[in-house]
């Protein structure tokens, strides 16, 4: 996000301000930690979780434009400390004030306060995490109908994996790379002209996939899509 | 079987060029998954039998030995001649003595995973036993010389044309091309072998301690022929499958199914209590039943990975597995496949012989949205990583997670090693995914410059 998609946080900081929110952005932060964890690496993850949890101590609330980030410190935080009650604590605390942005939205019932428009076909992309570890997918569906002049349409099996994975695009490319294309036929199947996602990571493997395949689907993070305003 | 786990990769690699096994493959596990999304939208408790199954699971595993007991002893009140192996070879040596002492030439199997897992026809065969699989699927692959690739549906890589050539190719038939056809000459065939057959063996999908009930599911009626036909029948169970009683089998006969083909209820559900009695007419003289350990007391003792053994062989985490689907059974090296087999099959053969295994998923999770025992797979997916890494990083990997993680401990490295990429980028775009643009600025260059607040 940092580095390959800096527009989708600007957009996010942008949206908020909109909101009526005052945002932060602790320039200490780095990752999660995610990427050690998942690779089985706990004692790195650990020093990276414990890092995050100090540099967002006292933050009133924590927005993630990333369902796995998001569950990365709401859920495997939590099973990182198991031995240690000072830091499952921080932990805890932690968990209870990190939401993913279009969770964050609904819960906090500001999806009708959001004018965006953006007049195009779109079809949107469920990712793991989001959808399986925090439970998103009605959220981003009830923001994007919302949304001026969009026209959603589903693919078939939203819900299924792109085949990014994390790591996994880096070890198994070629399982990876026919996960993705899948995803993608489905896609190019919606004749969207737009597909969306909450995730940066589903986002990057269905660019690389769509450019490999010609097929010319843009991406956006919803994030983006929030903060549009197309004339229509 | 021959392991294979080690090959995980180069297998992968393979397997993914293979467009026929792809397109068997995608048509069956799909309709394996939407039958079962169908069937459980129809079954409104659907979610709670699956908390209801976890819960009865995890109490027997917290008394095993107490259920095992109470199964011997009932099994035993109906005749059952109960044998606990310690391992496959155990389980095998018992089932040849058997074999040697009734003078059996000829045996019949039903479908067992259990069996595939302790390589008992091979052992059979060496031994100069003839051995015939009657459940269609391991018919065909028995036939290709060729392991199971999927725990319910053996053959599922196998598209009908491939069928058809190997049964003329092997039984002299003509090259048939309707399943019906085909399906009518393994029936021919394999009706003979009934009849020749002195010993029937199968698994179980449950016994109950309290009855000493065992209970099949099929869905051809090979299984029912198999089990009171031949004079002797043994049943080879894995200790894992034994449930309390009746009330605690409704539970687990109304997910089974559904699970696995997405059907109801199977067509066939026998339940087998004991030999025939005198006062029946048909039904074995002998029913043995073989309890095998084979590292199962090792997983048991592991409070984490306990879960692991809650597994009912129902199939579904394959059916809905992304990375099953493009590369298929084989290619994970035993008899296991799929997310549950990357979750056990290190288990059983060892972390660092089967590595790739709990490497090789996306963790996407669709695996623990439909198993009926709702076994936590990728949560024990990363608890086995993390044990992998623990017993035997590779050098490699290992160093550049550690100079990662070091890195991400300065946020203006960080910044530099972006600059970085972004120069690699543009040198050898071939090592980076395509079509991905670099943009100027990163957001903390961004943010640092503009201060927007």
């Amino acid at each position: 996000m940092d580095a390959l998609y800096p527009q989708t946080a600007r957009d996010l900081v942008s949206l908020l301000k909109k909101l009526g929110f005052r945002v932060d952005f602790p320039l200490e932060q780095t990752c999660c930690g995610q990427p050690a964890f998942n690779q089985g690496f706990f004692s790195q993850a650990r020093t990276l979780a414990k890092r995050f949890l100090i540099i967002f101590d006292q933050a009133e609330l924590i927005l993630c434009p990333s369902g796995s980030c998001t569950a990365m410190v709401k859920k495997h935080y939590l099973d990182l400390f198991p031995q240690d009650p000072e830091w499952l604590a921080k932990a805890r605390k932690t968990a209870g004030k990190i939401f993913e942005v279009t969770q964050f939205l609904h819960q906090f019932g500001l999806t009708e306060k959001i004018q965006s428009s953006f007049p195009f076909r779109v079809t949107y992309h469920d990712a793991c995490h989001s959808n399986r570890i925090l439970g998103i997918f009605q959220e981003p569906r009830d923001l994007l109908a919302r949304t001026r002049g969009l026209q959603l349409i589903e693919m078939e099996f939203s819900d299924k994996c792109c085949g990014f994975g994390g790591l996994f695009f880096k070890k198994f490319p070629q399982i990876s790379k026919a996960i993705g294309m899948d995803k993608v036929e489905a896609i190019k199947k919606t004749e969207a002209q737009w597909v969306v996602s909450n995730e940066p990571g589903c986002l990057m493997q269905i660019q690389s996939r769509l450019f490999e395949r010609k097929i010319p689907i843009g991406i956006k993070h919803i994030v983006e899509i929030l903060n549009a305003s197309f004339p229509e | 079987m021959k392991i294979e786990t080690e090959h995980f990769k180069q297998k992968a690699d393979q397997a993914v060029q293979d467009a026929a096994m792809q397109g068997a493959l995608a048509r069956a596990t799909q309709r394996f998954s939407l039958s079962r999304a169908r069937v459980f939208q129809d079954l409104p408790e659907g979610e709670d039998l699956r908390t209801e199954a976890h819960g009865i699971k995890a109490e027997v595993m917290d008394h095993l030995e107490v259920y095992l007991e109470q199964l011997k002893t009932s099994a035993e009140a109906l005749g059952v001649k109960v044998f606990r192996a310690q391992d496959g070879q155990a389980a095998s040596r018992y089932i040849q003595d058997l074999i040697r002492v009734k003078q059996i030439k000829t045996v019949v199997k039903s479908k067992s995973m259990t069996t595939e897992e302790i390589d008992l026809n091979q052992d059979l065969g060496r031994a100069g036993t003839e051995v015939w699989e009657t459940d269609l699927g391991e018919f065909i692959i028995q036939l290709a010389e060729e392991p199971p690739s999927h725990i319910i549906g053996p053959a599922i890589h196998k598209s009908q044309e491939e069928i058809a050539r190997l049964f003329a190719d092997r039984l002299g038939v003509p090259v048939y091309e309707t399943p019906e056809e085909l399906t009518m000459v393994a029936r021919e065939f394999l009706r003979e072998k009934y009849f020749q057959a002195g010993l029937g063996i199968s698994g179980a999908n449950f016994a109950l301690a309290q009855t000493g009930t065992l209970v099949i599911l099929e869905n051809e009626g090979n299984a029912r022929f198999c089990t009171t036909f031949p004079r002797i029948h043994v049943a080879v169970m894995g200790i894992e499958k034994v449930i309390p009683g009746s009330e605690e089998l409704a539970v687990f006969l109304k997910l089974l199914a559904r699970s696995a083909t997405g059907q109801k209820s199977s067509t066939y559900v026998s339940l087998i209590r004991g030999p025939s009695r005198s006062a029946e007419g048909d039904g074995p003289e002998e029913v043995h039943l073989i309890l095998l350990d084979n590292g199962r007391s090792r997983i048991l003792r592991d409070p984490i990975l306990r879960p692991s053994l809650y597994c009912l062989r129902c199939g579904a985490c394959l059916n809905v597995c992304p990375v099953y689907q493009k590369v298929g059974g084989h290619t994970y090296g035993w008899a296991y496949s799929g997310p549950i087999g990357a979750l056990i099959v290190p288990q059983y053969l060892g972390l660092l012989r089967a590595r790739d295994l709990p490497m090789a998923s996306t963790l996407c999770g669709a695996c623990a949205q439909v198993c009926p025992v709702r076994i936590p797979i990728p949560d024990l997916l990363l608890e086995l990583r993390r044990r992998i890494q623990e017993q035997g990083a590779a050098w490699g990997e290992k160093s550049i997670i550690r100079f990662w993680a070091a890195l991400q401990k300065h946020p203006r490295w960080v910044q530099t090693f972006f600059w970085f990429i972004k120069k690699m980028a543009g040198l050898f775009p071939k090592r980076f995914p395509p079509g991905l643009t670099f943009p100027e600025k990163s957001f903390h260059q961004w943010w640092q410059d503009e201060k927007p607040d």
